[in-house]
């Protein structure tokens, strides 16, 4: 059986295809980034382009470096050598909030206060926007009530953090990001803890929010079939490197996802998007 | 809770805009409200009662001369110290426990009022020191020791359980040192340090207040300052970065605040326990809002002080008891009846 | 870790002893060591034991020959040193042990149960509870003599305890060990400070309690120590005892309820072992801190997270650092330095140092 190579040739539905042709810029790359925590190097060397108004994912086996990659996108660690940038200037050379009007993060892992209300953590996004004197605005307001309608947390806005389910919880944090309204907004694992219909209904979210506000997202998901189906770039890393990188349609092959993850597969099209669906053997082995 | 929770200063297009938690302001005015009511009733209260016509007389400079001079320079910068120390403790209290996201955490944590008993032991029983040499030994071990033991849990940055146990480490080994000291001591240099050691606003003059007193001021305003980004620095080093705030610099900063305030309060007071601990956890209970926590744990602190410093001087009167030792027993009790009032509640 | 930690219901509960568990864990020595590895470790401590037992005996301000050591402990005893032997080393070095066992132990204990590595013994509210007992024994009924204050200390350090324990366990459904831990600190505050406003009110009183509070291990009383004996001797019993439920423990309430045992009953057990070790070696030795807290640190380092290791190791390291401490106390200063002070300047500087070679817990790929 050969591996199911797609052809995104065909018509498909407006809806699945990506509108997302090689764009003319890129705000913020990375350059002979060498990546880790201490003596422990996680990424030797890596190159790195995030196009604008991309929705990026980036894929790959546990410990491969993807969240390390992530958090040195937004300066959350040093590179031990190479640069990010941003807008053709050292990221680190900008004022910490300069870089929080344009880059956003929806961590992984991240403490509400006890007993704060919704309203207040969301409010709280909008730091980077405010000053001493000026801590809030009508603009502010604005920011932090659209972001609550749009990850539909609105009627919980009196309610307190703690007391909320983990779904919930979870909308509200990407709420406090999306107050923020940076052009960049970065998401590390932001569907992990979320059951299947709350999986589909943040991405579903961020995609609207990537077409419509043309925001730049960059997300690591462990779903390699939520990542087809949503991603319009993917980055797929193994061991620290770069394995593969372009549209999902392009990109997603049974060799490629072998070769990341050691798992033998078929890659099909999505009956209802039309990206590549990738089918694990396992041990049961067809005729 | 809605959105009219909320009370709004300044204009929206004007230069200030600000937006704070009505129950919070709320909370704090009334502490506020509470505390100097109490100031205004210990000026009142002592060997020489006085009413509060007479109490207020004498703070305007008017009636009788030698009324003015009880007042003003005996009991009111005693009062003026225990509203400031109890205040600073608070909010040092308040800083403490949010860096390290921890209900026990306070500037104890550190080293500090460990570093500064060394200190003021050594003074006492050492060189024999006056009361302003007391006091600046106190500061300087306080001091010595708080940066000891940031200075060795620094390893890439600052870790909360890296610094409880390398502060428990250093605090243990200044304490065998101390109880050394003192069992080499007189009885007399013992009982002296003892006293210190219990705290005490005994005997406080203007001359001994004001230096302290300044200090925590300027600290406070700059306390003030960094509140919001001590709120977002709760959420996480990840989250708070991402908002724009320097995780591991405004840290620094705001401990750095939180011991100059305890390096104030101890150097009027000696080390006066539990209002550090107790204070920002009764008023984050009463405000249930964190725009005004640091501002409340102030007048609940306060509060506290001058309320012990109250007992003190009159519960056993004439006899006085150091003010830390009414404040230990109170803050032990309160913190009894907490957990007594969190189980039935965990159980209705 | 969870994406986005709840906090707890109670604020109080939050301490974050996940990372202070990593300092334990995370230590790279501490995970599945090979039995041999463990057994050496073990060997290792047990001749050390028995080095520093035989050097307590024989040095101190007037070094005495282990042949004159062994003639007045098992022969006639005559030789005029024999007295210091039987009068002075001999109550002060098994003291030493039982005391320095009891302290490990009922630290070992009370971490496992609060499932937290920087509990203290002490935080059950026994020294407080002892000191008081002592304070009010002094001051209030004139006490002078050593087995007054043991009595005291002793009924004041069990009676504290119990009250520690009844508040908190009072009227939650799961046992939580933070609340104990609270329950401590605070009866303990409040305790110390009606102590103090005893002691600061009656010169007299706060002398005799100044020495009292640095724990010494040099009793010269062969009887007293013999009269603690079974109490410190049945707490070390019920320890070891504990060793595998608190394993079970180890593995979170709900396992070890679904694993079939009992975690009130063990709970119970546990407070009850440690009100023995440390009441009793507390009543005699007076406050001794910083053995409870660090000796099983270093044991989880040397043989791993197994409960039974642990308490084997501490059993035997424990009172190598207690008699080390003393054994250099009296050797460094002719008046003698407390053992109470030299435990913390041997042990305060191993305890920083593990601290800085544990691996950051914010680490992760």
């Amino acid at each position: 059986m050969t591996p199911a190579r797609l052809s995104l040739a065909q018509p498909v539905p407006d809806e699945a295809t990506p509108h997302y042709t090689e764009p003319a810029t890129v705000r913020l790359r990375g350059q002979h980034l060498r990546l880790g925590y201490g003596d422990r190097v996680i990424c030797p060397q890596l190159d790195v382009r995030i196009p604008d108004g991309s929705f990026t994912v980036i894929v790959g086996p546990n410990g491969c470096g993807k969240s390390t990659l992530l958090r040195s996108l937004c300066r959350l660690i040093t590179p031990q050598a190479g640069q990010v940038y941003l807008d053709g200037r050292q990221i680190r050379d900008y004022p910490a909030r300069t870089v929080a009007q344009q880059l956003g993060l929806l961590p992984q892992s991240a403490t509400a206060p006890d007993g704060i209300s919704v309203l207040d953590l969301v409010s709280r996004g909008r730091y980077p926007h405010q000053s001493l004197l000026r801590q809030w605005s009508p603009q502010d307001e604005i920011a932090v009530q659209t972001a609550m309608q749009a990850t539909g947390v609105a009627d919980l806005a009196g309610r307190a953090v703690d007391e909320l389910s983990g779904g919930q919880r979870q909308r509200v944090w990407v709420a406090m990001a999306l107050a923020q309204e940076t052009p960049l907004l970065l998401l590390d694992e932001p569907t992990t803890y979320l059951d299947i219909a709350h999986q589909i209904e943040l991405l579903e979210l961020f995609r609207h929010l990537n077409r419509h506000t043309g925001r730049t997202l960059i997300a690591v998901l462990h779903d390699l079939n939520h990542a087809c189906r949503y991603a319009t770039h993917l980055i797929a890393m193994r061991e620290g490197r770069i394995v593969a990188e372009g549209a999902p349609g392009d990109v997603v092959t049974a060799d490629m996802v072998e070769q990341v993850f050691g798992l033998p597969c078929l890659v099909m099209a999505d009956p209802v998007s039309h990206t590549p669906m990738v089918i694990p053997r396992g041990k049961v082995h067809m005729a | 809770m809605s959105p009219s929770d909320y009370l709004y200063l300044g204009r929206p297009t004007g230069p200030i805009y600000l937006r704070v938690r009505a129950k919070g302001l709320w909370a704090g005015m009334l502490l506020a409200l509470a505390a100097l009511m109490l100031a205004g009733l210990a000026l009142g209260a002592g060997a020489l009662e006085l009413s509060h016509a007479q109490v207020w007389q004498a703070l305007l400079g008017e009636g009788p001369a030698r009324l003015g001079a009880v007042v003003r320079e005996w009991r009111l910068p005693r009062v003026v110290m225990a509203l400031v120390v109890g205040g600073a403790l608070g909010m040092s209290g308040a800083i403490f426990q949010s860096l390290i996201r921890n209900p026990l955490g306070s500037p104890d944590v550190i080293g500090f009022n460990t570093g500064a008993y060394t200190g003021a032991l050594v003074t006492i029983i050492l060189l024999q020191g006056s009361y302003f040499e007391i006091a600046t030994g106190a500061l300087v071990g306080g001091l010595a020791a708080a940066l000891l033991v940031y200075l060795l849990a620094y390893r890439r940055g600052i870790q909360g359980f890296r610094l409880i146990i390398v502060g428990i480490a250093i605090s243990a080994m200044l304490a065998a040192f101390n109880t050394w000291l003192m069992i080499s001591a007189s009885l007399e240099s013992a009982m002296t340090a003892a006293l210190w050691g219990a705290g005490s606003l005994n005997g406080i003059t203007w001359d001994k207040a004001l230096p302290s007193a300044l200090f925590s001021l300027v600290a406070m305003m700059l306390t003030l300052l960094l509140g919001r980004r001590m709120a977002l620095l709760e959420m996480g080093d990840d989250s708070a970065s991402a908002l724009g705030v320097p995780a591991e610099r405004t840290r620094l900063q705001l401990m750095s605040l939180g011991v100059v305030l305890t390096a104030a309060a101890t150097a009027a007071a000696g080390p006066i326990s539990f209002i550090a601990l107790a204070a920002p956890q009764i008023a984050q209970r009463l405000s249930r809002s964190h725009g005004t926590a640091l501002l409340c744990a102030f007048w609940v602190g306060a509060l506290l002080l001058l309320l012990a410093d109250y007992c003190a001087q009159h519960l056993f009167a004439p006899r006085q008891l150091p003010v830390g030792i009414v404040t230990v027993s109170i803050g032990g009790l309160y913190l009894v009846w907490l957990l007594f009032r969190q189980s039935r509640l965990a159980s209705s | 870790m969870p994406g986005f930690c709840r906090p707890g219901m109670l604020t109080w509960s939050n301490l974050n002893t996940n990372d202070l568990h990593l300092l334990v864990h995370k230590a790279p020595l501490s995970t599945s060591l090979p039995a041999a590895n463990r057994l050496a470790w073990l060997v290792l401590c047990l001749g050390l034991l028995s080095v520093l037992t035989l050097l307590s005996l024989t040095l101190g301000a007037k070094p005495i020959s282990l042949a004159v050591v062994a003639d007045s402990l098992f022969g006639p005893g005559q030789h005029p040193d024999a007295i210091i032997i039987t009068e002075g080393r001999l109550p002060r070095t098994l003291l030493g042990l039982l005391a320095g066992a009891a302290l490990g132990l009922s630290g070992a204990i009370i971490q496992a149960l609060t499932r937290n590595p920087l509990a203290d013994p002490g935080i059950l509210g026994v020294n407080a509870g002892a000191s008081f007992a002592v304070v009010l024994g002094a001051g209030v009924f004139g006490i002078t003599s050593a087995a007054g204050y043991l009595a005291f200390a002793f009924v004041g350090a069990l009676a504290t305890t119990l009250l520690v324990y009844l508040v908190g366990a009072y009227g939650t459904a799961r046992l939580e060990p933070m609340r104990f831990v609270l329950a401590g600190v605070a009866i303990s505050a409040v305790m110390m400070g009606f102590a103090s406003s005893i002691t600061l009110l009656n010169p007299w009183a706060f002398d005799r309690v100044r020495f009292w509070s640095a724990g010494s291990l040099d009793v010269r009383d062969l009887d007293l120590v013999l009269q603690v004996a079974p109490a410190l001797l049945l707490g070390i019993v019920i320890a070891l005892l504990l060793a595998r439920p608190l394993n079970v423990l180890g593995m979170g309430e709900d396992l070890a309820v679904s694993l079939g045992s009992r975690p009130r009953l063990i709970h119970a057990t546990a407070v009850l072992a440690i009100t023995l070790l440390c009441g009793a070696s507390t009543a005699i030795a007076g406050p001794i801190g910083f053995v409870g807290l660090m000796i099983p640190h270093i044991a989880r380092w040397m043989v791993g997270t197994d409960q039974r290791w642990i308490m084997a190791c501490t059993l035997l390291l424990a009172p190598v650092l207690l008699l080390a401490s003393d054994i250099i106390g009296r050797l460094l200063v002719p008046g003698e330095l407390r053992v109470s002070i030299v435990t913390a300047f041997v042990g305060a500087p191993v305890l920083i140092w593990l601290a800085r070679r544990a691996q950051p817990s914010g680490s992760r790929t």
